[in-house]
Protein backbone atom coordinates (compact mmCIF):
# COMPACT_ATOMS: atom_id res chain seq x y z
CA UNK A 1 0.00 0.00 0.00
CA UNK A 2 1.07 3.55 -0.66
CA UNK A 3 1.26 6.02 2.21
CA UNK A 4 2.17 9.69 2.41
CA UNK A 5 4.25 10.62 5.43
CA UNK A 6 3.51 14.28 6.09
CA UNK A 7 6.09 15.95 8.28
CA UNK A 8 4.89 18.69 10.61
CA UNK A 9 7.07 20.87 12.76
CA UNK A 10 7.03 24.04 14.79
CA UNK A 11 8.80 26.74 12.67
CA UNK A 12 9.35 29.02 15.67
CA UNK A 13 11.85 26.61 17.20
CA UNK A 14 15.31 27.85 16.25
CA UNK A 15 17.96 25.21 15.79
CA UNK A 16 21.67 25.79 16.30
CA UNK A 17 23.96 25.24 13.28
CA UNK A 18 25.19 22.00 14.89
CA UNK A 19 21.62 20.77 15.35
CA UNK A 20 20.80 21.70 11.76
CA UNK A 21 23.80 19.75 10.50
CA UNK A 22 22.80 16.77 12.62
CA UNK A 23 19.21 16.90 11.33
CA UNK A 24 20.41 17.06 7.72
CA UNK A 25 22.57 14.03 8.33
CA UNK A 26 19.68 12.15 9.96
CA UNK A 27 17.45 12.88 6.95
CA UNK A 28 20.21 11.87 4.56
CA UNK A 29 20.61 8.53 6.36
CA UNK A 30 16.86 7.97 6.53
CA UNK A 31 16.43 8.62 2.79
CA UNK A 32 19.31 6.31 1.93
CA UNK A 33 17.87 3.64 4.15
CA UNK A 34 14.39 3.67 2.58
CA UNK A 35 15.95 3.82 -0.89
CA UNK A 36 17.92 0.68 -0.15
CA UNK A 37 14.79 -1.05 1.08
CA UNK A 38 13.07 -0.09 -2.17
CA UNK A 39 10.08 1.52 -0.46
CA UNK A 40 10.76 5.17 -1.30
CA UNK A 41 8.52 6.57 -4.03
CA UNK A 42 9.78 10.12 -3.57
CA UNK A 43 9.44 13.16 -1.37
CA UNK A 44 10.46 16.74 -0.91
CA UNK A 45 11.32 19.22 1.79
CA UNK A 46 9.26 22.39 1.57
CA UNK A 47 10.51 25.93 1.95
CA UNK A 48 9.45 28.01 4.97
CA UNK A 49 5.78 28.78 5.57
CA UNK A 50 6.49 32.51 4.96
CA UNK A 51 7.08 31.67 1.29
CA UNK A 52 3.65 30.07 0.84
CA UNK A 53 0.80 31.50 -1.20
CA UNK A 54 -2.79 30.26 -0.97
CA UNK A 55 -4.98 30.20 -4.06
CA UNK A 56 -8.78 30.05 -4.19
CA UNK A 57 -11.02 30.41 -7.23
CA UNK A 58 -14.43 31.86 -6.40
CA UNK A 59 -16.90 33.05 -9.04
CA UNK A 60 -14.25 32.64 -11.71
CA UNK A 61 -11.98 34.97 -9.80
CA UNK A 62 -8.58 33.84 -8.61
CA UNK A 63 -7.87 35.00 -5.08
CA UNK A 64 -4.32 34.80 -3.82
CA UNK A 65 -3.37 35.36 -0.23
CA UNK A 66 -0.15 35.38 1.66
CA UNK A 67 0.24 32.39 3.91
CA UNK A 68 -1.50 30.20 5.22
CA UNK A 69 -0.76 31.41 8.71
CA UNK A 70 -3.03 29.04 10.55
CA UNK A 71 -3.46 29.16 14.31
CA UNK A 72 -1.90 25.71 14.64
CA UNK A 73 1.68 25.77 15.77
CA UNK A 74 2.89 22.92 13.56
CA UNK A 75 3.12 23.41 9.81
CA UNK A 76 3.72 21.04 6.92
CA UNK A 77 7.43 21.05 6.21
CA UNK A 78 7.89 18.15 3.82
CA UNK A 79 6.71 14.71 2.81
CA UNK A 80 7.68 11.26 1.66
CA UNK A 81 5.66 8.83 -0.37
CA UNK A 82 6.33 5.20 0.52
CA UNK A 83 5.07 1.79 -0.55
CA UNK A 84 4.87 -0.78 2.26
CA UNK A 85 2.74 -3.78 3.26
CA UNK A 86 0.38 -2.23 5.80
CA UNK A 87 -0.19 0.50 8.37
CA UNK A 88 2.07 -1.15 10.95
CA UNK A 89 4.94 -1.02 8.47
CA UNK A 90 4.14 2.59 7.58
CA UNK A 91 4.07 3.58 11.26
CA UNK A 92 7.43 1.87 11.77
CA UNK A 93 8.93 3.91 8.91
CA UNK A 94 7.34 7.09 10.29
CA UNK A 95 9.02 6.39 13.63
CA UNK A 96 12.40 6.24 11.86
CA UNK A 97 11.75 9.57 10.20
CA UNK A 98 13.71 12.31 12.02
CA UNK A 99 10.65 14.57 11.74
CA UNK A 100 8.74 12.37 14.21
CA UNK A 101 11.44 12.75 16.86
CA UNK A 102 10.73 16.45 17.37
CA UNK A 103 7.58 17.40 15.48
CA UNK A 104 5.04 14.89 14.23
CA UNK A 105 4.43 12.76 11.17
CA UNK A 106 0.96 12.17 9.81
CA UNK A 107 0.57 8.81 8.08
CA UNK A 108 -2.07 8.96 5.36
CA UNK A 109 -2.94 6.14 2.99
CA UNK A 110 -3.01 7.22 -0.64
CA UNK A 111 -6.51 7.03 -2.08
CA UNK A 112 -6.80 3.91 -4.19
CA UNK A 113 -9.08 4.80 -7.13
CA UNK A 114 -9.17 1.35 -8.63
CA UNK A 115 -10.22 -0.42 -5.44
CA UNK A 116 -12.63 2.33 -4.49
CA UNK A 117 -14.43 1.92 -7.80
CA UNK A 118 -14.59 -1.83 -7.40
CA UNK A 119 -16.23 -1.51 -4.04
CA UNK A 120 -19.06 0.59 -5.45
CA UNK B 1 -39.99 -23.71 21.23
CA UNK B 2 -39.74 -22.95 24.90
CA UNK B 3 -38.17 -19.88 26.40
CA UNK B 4 -35.25 -21.91 27.77
CA UNK B 5 -34.54 -23.47 24.36
CA UNK B 6 -34.54 -20.04 22.82
CA UNK B 7 -32.18 -18.75 25.50
CA UNK B 8 -29.90 -21.75 25.00
CA UNK B 9 -29.61 -20.93 21.30
CA UNK B 10 -28.97 -17.26 22.11
CA UNK B 11 -26.15 -18.31 24.43
CA UNK B 12 -24.62 -20.49 21.73
CA UNK B 13 -24.72 -17.57 19.28
CA UNK B 14 -23.08 -15.25 21.74
CA UNK B 15 -20.26 -17.61 22.64
CA UNK B 16 -19.60 -18.71 19.03
CA UNK B 17 -20.07 -15.38 17.29
CA UNK B 18 -16.58 -13.97 17.81
CA UNK B 19 -14.94 -17.21 16.78
CA UNK B 20 -16.96 -17.56 13.58
CA UNK B 21 -16.53 -13.89 12.60
CA UNK B 22 -12.78 -14.11 13.25
CA UNK B 23 -12.41 -17.00 10.81
CA UNK B 24 -14.70 -15.46 8.20
CA UNK B 25 -12.83 -12.15 8.24
CA UNK B 26 -9.59 -13.94 7.44
CA UNK B 27 -11.21 -16.06 4.75
CA UNK B 28 -13.08 -13.26 2.98
CA UNK B 29 -10.69 -10.43 3.91
CA UNK B 30 -13.46 -7.99 4.75
CA UNK B 31 -15.06 -7.09 8.10
CA UNK B 32 -18.43 -6.03 6.75
CA UNK B 33 -18.91 -8.95 4.44
CA UNK B 34 -17.88 -11.37 7.17
CA UNK B 35 -20.27 -9.86 9.70
CA UNK B 36 -23.19 -9.71 7.27
CA UNK B 37 -22.61 -13.32 6.29
CA UNK B 38 -22.46 -14.47 9.93
CA UNK B 39 -25.66 -12.54 10.59
CA UNK B 40 -27.32 -14.38 7.69
CA UNK B 41 -26.07 -17.66 9.09
CA UNK B 42 -27.43 -16.87 12.54
CA UNK B 43 -30.86 -16.22 11.07
CA UNK B 44 -30.69 -19.48 9.16
CA UNK B 45 -29.53 -21.31 12.27
CA UNK B 46 -32.37 -19.96 14.34
CA UNK B 47 -35.05 -21.60 12.22
CA UNK B 48 -33.03 -24.73 11.53
CA UNK B 49 -32.00 -25.39 15.13
CA UNK B 50 -35.48 -24.72 16.45
CA UNK B 51 -36.68 -27.61 14.32
CA UNK B 52 -33.85 -30.09 14.67
CA UNK B 53 -31.93 -28.99 17.77
CA UNK B 54 -28.48 -27.43 18.23
CA UNK B 55 -25.82 -29.38 16.28
CA UNK B 56 -22.90 -31.01 18.06
CA UNK B 57 -20.39 -28.47 16.79
CA UNK B 58 -22.41 -25.23 16.41
CA UNK B 59 -19.31 -23.17 15.62
CA UNK B 60 -18.42 -25.33 12.60
CA UNK B 61 -22.06 -25.32 11.47
CA UNK B 62 -22.18 -21.52 11.63
CA UNK B 63 -18.81 -21.15 9.89
CA UNK B 64 -19.90 -23.33 6.97
CA UNK B 65 -23.27 -21.62 6.69
CA UNK B 66 -21.70 -18.16 6.93
CA UNK B 67 -19.19 -19.00 4.22
CA UNK B 68 -22.01 -20.06 1.87
CA UNK B 69 -23.82 -16.82 2.64
CA UNK B 70 -20.62 -14.88 1.98
CA UNK B 71 -20.29 -16.56 -1.43
CA UNK B 72 -23.92 -15.66 -2.21
CA UNK B 73 -23.27 -12.08 -1.24
CA UNK B 74 -20.02 -11.95 -3.23
CA UNK B 75 -21.78 -13.19 -6.38
CA UNK B 76 -24.06 -10.18 -6.20
CA UNK B 77 -21.07 -7.82 -6.40
CA UNK B 78 -19.29 -6.76 -9.55
CA UNK B 79 -15.73 -8.00 -9.98
CA UNK B 80 -16.39 -10.75 -7.48
CA UNK B 81 -14.24 -13.42 -9.17
CA UNK B 82 -11.01 -12.28 -7.61
CA UNK B 83 -12.48 -12.18 -4.12
CA UNK B 84 -14.18 -15.52 -4.60
CA UNK B 85 -10.92 -17.08 -5.74
CA UNK B 86 -9.21 -15.69 -2.68
CA UNK B 87 -11.90 -17.10 -0.42
CA UNK B 88 -11.71 -20.54 -2.05
CA UNK B 89 -7.96 -20.52 -1.76
CA UNK B 90 -8.11 -19.66 1.95
CA UNK B 91 -10.68 -22.36 2.62
CA UNK B 92 -8.58 -24.96 0.79
CA UNK B 93 -5.52 -24.10 2.85
CA UNK B 94 -7.50 -24.45 6.09
CA UNK B 95 -6.50 -28.08 6.46
CA UNK B 96 -9.08 -30.08 8.26
CA UNK B 97 -10.80 -33.41 8.14
CA UNK B 98 -14.26 -31.92 7.99
CA UNK B 99 -15.59 -29.89 5.06
CA UNK B 100 -12.63 -27.54 4.93
CA UNK B 101 -13.29 -26.26 8.45
CA UNK B 102 -10.28 -24.61 10.04
CA UNK B 103 -8.58 -26.73 12.67
CA UNK B 104 -8.60 -25.60 16.29
CA UNK B 105 -5.21 -23.89 16.20
CA UNK B 106 -6.34 -21.96 13.13
CA UNK B 107 -9.55 -20.83 14.87
CA UNK B 108 -7.43 -19.85 17.86
CA UNK B 109 -5.12 -17.73 15.67
CA UNK B 110 -8.08 -16.15 13.90
CA UNK B 111 -9.52 -15.00 17.21
CA UNK B 112 -6.21 -13.52 18.30
CA UNK B 113 -5.93 -11.68 14.98
CA UNK B 114 -9.38 -10.24 15.46
CA UNK B 115 -8.65 -9.09 19.02
CA UNK B 116 -5.44 -7.33 18.04
CA UNK B 117 -7.05 -5.72 15.01
CA UNK B 118 -10.04 -4.42 17.00
CA UNK B 119 -7.67 -3.03 19.65
CA UNK B 120 -5.19 -1.50 17.21
CA UNK B 121 -3.67 1.73 18.56
CA UNK B 122 -4.41 3.53 15.27
CA UNK B 123 -8.09 3.38 16.27
CA UNK B 124 -9.53 5.72 18.91
CA UNK B 125 -10.10 4.03 22.26
CA UNK B 126 -13.87 4.36 22.03
CA UNK B 127 -13.78 2.82 18.56
CA UNK B 128 -11.68 -0.06 19.88
CA UNK B 129 -14.22 -0.69 22.62
CA UNK B 130 -17.20 -0.58 20.26
CA UNK B 131 -15.55 -2.81 17.69
CA UNK B 132 -14.44 -5.35 20.29
CA UNK B 133 -17.94 -5.66 21.73
CA UNK B 134 -19.49 -5.85 18.27
CA UNK B 135 -17.28 -8.32 16.48
CA UNK B 136 -15.76 -10.30 19.31
CA UNK B 137 -18.52 -10.05 21.87
CA UNK B 138 -21.39 -10.46 19.42
CA UNK B 139 -23.37 -7.55 20.90
CA UNK B 140 -25.74 -5.59 18.72
CA UNK B 141 -25.08 -1.93 17.99
CA UNK B 142 -28.20 -1.06 20.02
CA UNK B 143 -26.90 -2.98 23.04
CA UNK B 144 -23.50 -1.29 22.88
CA UNK B 145 -25.16 2.13 22.53
CA UNK B 146 -27.27 1.48 25.64
CA UNK B 147 -24.20 0.32 27.53
CA UNK B 148 -22.28 3.48 26.74
CA UNK B 149 -25.24 5.86 27.01
CA UNK B 150 -25.05 7.08 23.43
CA UNK B 151 -27.57 6.95 20.63
CA UNK B 152 -27.65 3.95 18.34
CA UNK B 153 -26.87 6.12 15.32
CA UNK B 154 -23.76 7.58 16.99
CA UNK B 155 -22.56 4.10 17.90
CA UNK B 156 -23.33 2.75 14.41
CA UNK B 157 -21.35 5.60 12.88
CA UNK B 158 -18.43 4.96 15.22
CA UNK B 159 -18.32 1.29 14.21
CA UNK B 160 -18.67 2.03 10.49
CA UNK B 161 -15.86 4.58 10.69
CA UNK B 162 -13.58 2.17 12.56
CA UNK B 163 -14.16 -0.61 10.03
CA UNK B 164 -13.58 1.78 7.17
CA UNK B 165 -10.30 2.85 8.72
CA UNK B 166 -9.15 -0.75 9.13
CA UNK B 167 -9.78 -1.31 5.44
CA UNK B 168 -8.66 1.99 3.94
CA UNK B 169 -5.65 2.65 6.14
CA UNK B 170 -4.39 -0.91 5.83
CA UNK B 171 -4.50 -1.97 9.49
CA UNK B 172 -3.16 -5.54 9.26
CA UNK B 173 -5.28 -8.52 10.33
CA UNK B 174 -2.65 -10.34 12.31
CA UNK B 175 -1.06 -11.02 15.67
CA UNK B 176 1.67 -8.40 16.18
CA UNK B 177 5.32 -9.51 16.03
CA UNK B 178 7.06 -10.33 19.33
CA UNK B 179 8.74 -6.93 19.65
CA UNK B 180 5.39 -5.14 19.72
CA UNK B 181 3.50 -7.80 21.62
CA UNK B 182 3.83 -6.50 25.22
CA UNK B 183 2.46 -3.05 24.32
CA UNK B 184 -0.27 -4.48 22.18
CA UNK B 185 -1.37 -6.96 24.85
CA UNK B 186 -1.56 -4.04 27.30
CA UNK B 187 -3.80 -2.21 24.86
CA UNK B 188 -6.14 -5.20 24.55
CA UNK B 189 -6.39 -5.60 28.32
CA UNK B 190 -7.06 -1.87 28.73
CA UNK B 191 -10.04 -2.16 26.36
CA UNK B 192 -11.48 -5.12 28.27
CA UNK B 193 -11.01 -3.39 31.63
CA UNK B 194 -12.64 -0.22 30.32
CA UNK B 195 -15.69 -2.24 29.24
CA UNK B 196 -15.84 -3.82 32.69
CA UNK B 197 -15.57 -0.51 34.54
CA UNK B 198 -18.22 1.07 32.38
CA UNK B 199 -20.60 -1.60 33.64
CA UNK B 200 -19.21 -1.68 37.16
CA UNK B 201 -19.63 2.01 37.85
CA UNK B 202 -23.26 1.73 36.74
CA UNK B 203 -24.23 -0.45 39.64
CA UNK B 204 -27.79 0.55 40.38
CA UNK B 205 -31.04 -1.26 39.57
CA UNK B 206 -32.16 0.96 36.71
CA UNK B 207 -28.74 0.49 35.15
CA UNK B 208 -29.05 -3.27 34.85
CA UNK B 209 -28.43 -3.20 31.10
CA UNK B 210 -25.14 -1.51 31.68
CA UNK B 211 -24.20 -4.02 34.35
CA UNK B 212 -24.28 -6.70 31.66
CA UNK B 213 -21.13 -5.07 30.30
CA UNK B 214 -19.39 -6.60 33.34
CA UNK B 215 -20.39 -10.10 32.25
CA UNK B 216 -19.41 -9.28 28.66
CA UNK B 217 -15.98 -8.07 29.80
CA UNK B 218 -15.51 -11.16 31.98
CA UNK B 219 -16.46 -13.39 29.06
CA UNK B 220 -14.00 -11.57 26.77
CA UNK B 221 -11.33 -11.64 29.47
CA UNK B 222 -11.74 -15.39 29.90
CA UNK B 223 -11.48 -15.88 26.14
CA UNK B 224 -8.28 -13.85 26.03
CA UNK B 225 -6.89 -15.74 29.02
CA UNK B 226 -7.57 -18.99 27.17
CA UNK B 227 -5.94 -17.67 24.00
CA UNK B 228 -2.86 -16.37 25.82
CA UNK B 229 -2.44 -18.71 28.80
CA UNK B 230 1.11 -17.50 29.44
CA UNK B 231 0.18 -13.83 29.77
CA UNK B 232 0.13 -13.36 33.54
CA UNK B 233 -1.56 -9.97 33.30
CA UNK B 234 -4.37 -11.34 31.12
CA UNK B 235 -5.12 -13.91 33.84
CA UNK B 236 -4.68 -11.22 36.49
CA UNK B 237 -7.24 -8.99 34.80
CA UNK B 238 -9.69 -11.89 34.53
CA UNK B 239 -9.27 -12.62 38.23
CA UNK B 240 -9.65 -8.93 39.14
CA UNK B 241 -12.89 -8.54 37.19
CA UNK B 242 -14.37 -11.76 38.56
CA UNK B 243 -13.47 -10.83 42.14
CA UNK B 244 -15.11 -7.42 41.86
CA UNK B 245 -18.15 -8.80 40.06
CA UNK B 246 -18.63 -11.48 42.75
CA UNK B 247 -19.63 -8.67 45.14
CA UNK B 248 -22.32 -7.25 42.82
CA UNK B 249 -25.35 -8.19 44.97
CA UNK B 250 -23.92 -6.55 48.07
CA UNK B 251 -22.70 -3.33 46.44
CA UNK B 252 -26.09 -1.66 46.28
CA UNK B 253 -29.14 -1.65 48.48
CA UNK B 254 -32.40 -0.31 47.02
CA UNK B 255 -30.50 1.86 44.58
CA UNK B 256 -27.87 3.34 46.88
CA UNK B 257 -24.21 2.45 47.13
CA UNK B 258 -23.04 0.26 50.01
CA UNK B 259 -19.39 0.68 51.00
CA UNK B 260 -17.21 -2.39 51.38
CA UNK B 261 -17.25 -1.84 55.13
CA UNK B 262 -21.03 -2.17 55.32
CA UNK B 263 -21.60 -4.87 52.73
CA UNK B 264 -23.40 -8.09 53.69
CA UNK B 265 -20.64 -10.58 52.95
CA UNK B 266 -23.16 -13.44 52.80
CA UNK B 267 -24.35 -11.93 49.51
CA UNK B 268 -20.95 -12.35 47.89
CA UNK B 269 -20.71 -15.17 45.36
CA UNK B 270 -18.29 -17.49 47.13
CA UNK B 271 -17.93 -19.93 44.21
CA UNK B 272 -16.86 -17.10 41.90
CA UNK B 273 -14.39 -15.76 44.48
CA UNK B 274 -12.87 -19.21 44.75
CA UNK B 275 -12.54 -19.63 40.98
CA UNK B 276 -11.00 -16.18 40.63
CA UNK B 277 -8.56 -16.79 43.49
CA UNK B 278 -7.34 -19.97 41.80
CA UNK B 279 -6.93 -18.05 38.55
CA UNK B 280 -4.89 -15.41 40.36
CA UNK B 281 -2.66 -18.11 41.87
CA UNK B 282 -2.03 -19.43 38.37
CA UNK B 283 -1.14 -15.91 37.18
CA UNK B 284 1.26 -15.32 40.07
CA UNK B 285 3.03 -18.61 39.43
CA UNK B 286 3.98 -17.31 35.96
CA UNK B 287 6.23 -14.82 37.81
CA UNK B 288 5.47 -11.78 35.67
CA UNK B 289 3.92 -9.41 38.18
CA UNK B 290 1.92 -6.45 36.97
CA UNK B 291 -0.73 -3.95 37.99
CA UNK B 292 -3.75 -6.15 37.24
CA UNK B 293 -2.38 -8.99 39.35
CA UNK B 294 -1.63 -6.63 42.23
CA UNK B 295 -5.12 -5.15 42.09
CA UNK B 296 -6.56 -8.67 41.94
CA UNK B 297 -4.46 -9.65 44.97
CA UNK B 298 -5.90 -6.67 46.87
CA UNK B 299 -9.43 -7.62 45.82
CA UNK B 300 -8.75 -11.23 46.87
CA UNK B 301 -7.64 -10.13 50.34
CA UNK B 302 -10.91 -8.22 50.74
CA UNK B 303 -12.96 -11.05 49.31
CA UNK B 304 -11.43 -13.70 51.52
CA UNK B 305 -11.66 -11.68 54.77
CA UNK B 306 -14.46 -12.89 57.04
CA UNK B 307 -15.24 -9.32 58.10
CA UNK B 308 -14.09 -5.79 57.34
CA UNK B 309 -12.37 -5.50 60.74
CA UNK B 310 -10.27 -8.64 60.26
CA UNK B 311 -9.04 -7.63 56.77
CA UNK B 312 -5.27 -7.96 56.35
CA UNK B 313 -4.64 -4.22 56.00
CA UNK B 314 -0.86 -4.56 56.40
CA UNK B 315 -0.74 -6.76 53.35
CA UNK B 316 -3.11 -4.50 51.41
CA UNK B 317 -0.99 -1.48 52.20
CA UNK B 318 2.13 -3.32 51.03
CA UNK B 319 0.36 -4.20 47.76
CA UNK B 320 -0.70 -0.59 47.25
CA UNK B 321 2.94 0.43 47.80
CA UNK B 322 3.96 -1.92 44.99
CA UNK B 323 1.17 -0.72 42.75
CA UNK B 324 2.15 2.87 43.41
CA UNK B 325 5.77 2.13 42.49
CA UNK B 326 4.71 0.38 39.30
CA UNK B 327 1.94 2.75 38.14
CA UNK B 328 1.92 5.90 40.23
CA UNK B 329 -1.38 7.74 40.02
CA UNK B 330 -3.26 10.05 42.39
CA UNK B 331 -6.15 7.57 42.68
CA UNK B 332 -3.79 4.74 43.63
CA UNK B 333 -2.25 7.11 46.19
CA UNK B 334 -5.72 7.78 47.57
CA UNK B 335 -6.44 4.06 48.00
CA UNK B 336 -3.03 3.60 49.54
CA UNK B 337 -3.79 6.36 52.05
CA UNK B 338 -7.02 4.59 53.03
CA UNK B 339 -5.08 1.34 53.54
CA UNK B 340 -2.53 3.20 55.68
CA UNK B 341 -5.38 4.61 57.77
CA UNK B 342 -6.70 1.09 58.34
CA UNK B 343 -3.30 -0.40 59.09
CA UNK B 344 -1.69 2.41 61.10
CA UNK B 345 -4.55 4.63 62.21
CA UNK B 346 -6.60 7.49 60.77
CA UNK B 347 -4.01 10.17 61.66
CA UNK B 348 -1.37 8.52 59.46
CA UNK B 349 -3.98 8.07 56.74
CA UNK B 350 -4.76 11.79 56.77
CA UNK B 351 -1.06 12.63 56.41
CA UNK B 352 -0.82 10.28 53.40
CA UNK B 353 -3.92 11.90 51.88
CA UNK B 354 -2.27 15.34 52.11
CA UNK B 355 0.23 14.22 49.46
CA UNK B 356 -2.46 14.23 46.76
CA UNK B 357 -4.53 17.14 48.09
CA UNK B 358 -3.87 19.44 45.14
CA UNK B 359 -4.03 16.79 42.43
CA UNK B 360 -7.35 15.43 43.67
CA UNK B 361 -8.92 18.72 44.74
CA UNK B 362 -11.72 18.21 42.21
CA UNK B 363 -12.26 14.50 42.91
CA UNK B 364 -15.29 13.85 45.17
CA UNK B 365 -13.95 10.56 46.56
CA UNK B 366 -10.84 12.30 47.83
CA UNK B 367 -12.98 14.60 49.99
CA UNK B 368 -15.32 11.82 51.11
CA UNK B 369 -12.37 9.60 52.11
CA UNK B 370 -10.93 12.49 54.06
CA UNK B 371 -14.33 13.11 55.66
CA UNK B 372 -14.59 9.46 56.76
CA UNK B 373 -11.16 9.61 58.43
CA UNK B 374 -12.02 12.93 60.14
CA UNK B 375 -15.26 11.34 61.32
CA UNK B 376 -13.33 8.47 62.90
CA UNK B 377 -11.15 11.00 64.69
CA UNK B 378 -14.32 12.77 65.88
CA UNK B 379 -13.29 16.00 64.11
CA UNK B 380 -16.92 16.60 63.13
CA UNK B 381 -16.69 20.20 61.87
CA UNK B 382 -13.91 19.38 59.44
CA UNK B 383 -15.72 16.19 58.39
CA UNK B 384 -18.87 18.20 57.62
CA UNK B 385 -16.93 20.61 55.41
CA UNK B 386 -15.25 17.73 53.56
CA UNK B 387 -18.56 15.88 52.98
CA UNK B 388 -20.16 19.07 51.65
CA UNK B 389 -17.24 19.56 49.27
CA UNK B 390 -17.60 15.97 48.06
CA UNK B 391 -21.34 16.43 47.49
CA UNK B 392 -20.81 19.64 45.53
CA UNK B 393 -18.36 17.85 43.24
CA UNK B 394 -20.46 14.82 42.30
CA UNK B 395 -22.98 14.70 39.47
CA UNK B 396 -23.99 11.10 39.99
CA UNK B 397 -27.39 10.88 41.67
CA UNK B 398 -26.66 7.67 43.60
CA UNK B 399 -23.29 8.85 44.88
CA UNK B 400 -24.86 12.12 45.90
CA UNK B 401 -27.64 10.57 47.95
CA UNK B 402 -25.10 8.26 49.56
CA UNK B 403 -22.88 11.18 50.60
CA UNK B 404 -25.89 13.13 51.87
CA UNK B 405 -26.80 10.17 54.09
CA UNK B 406 -23.28 10.10 55.50
CA UNK B 407 -23.41 13.83 56.18
CA UNK B 408 -26.79 13.48 57.91
CA UNK B 409 -25.14 11.11 60.41
CA UNK B 410 -23.02 13.93 61.80
CA UNK B 411 -25.47 16.79 62.03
Amino acid sequence: MKYALLIYSDPTVEASPEDMAKTMEDYYNFTNNINERGINLGGEALDAIETATTVRVRNDETLTTDGPFAETKEVLGGFYLIDVADLDAAVAVAAELPGSWHGSVEVRPVWDFENAQQAE
Amino acid sequence: MTQTEHEAIERVFRSEYGRVVATLIRQVGDFDLAEDAVQDAVIAALSKWQASGVPKNPGAWLTTAARRKAIDRLRRQTNYQEKLARLEHRVRTDQSAEHGEPVDTQVHDDQLRLIFTCCHPALAMEAQVALTLKTLGGLSTAEIARGFLTSESTMAQRIVRAKRKIKQAGIPYRVPPDAQLPDRVDAVLAVIYLIFNEGYSASTGDNLVRRELCSDAIRLGAAIGALMPDEAEALGLSALMQLNHARRDARTDRGSVVLLEHQDRDLWHRDEIETASLLLDRAIRLEHPGPYQIQAAIAALHSNAAAFTVTDWEQIRALYDRLHNLRPSPVVALNRAVAIAMADGSEKGLVALEEVATELAGYPWYHSSRAELLLRLERYDEATVAFRLAISLTNNRDSRSFLEERLALIS
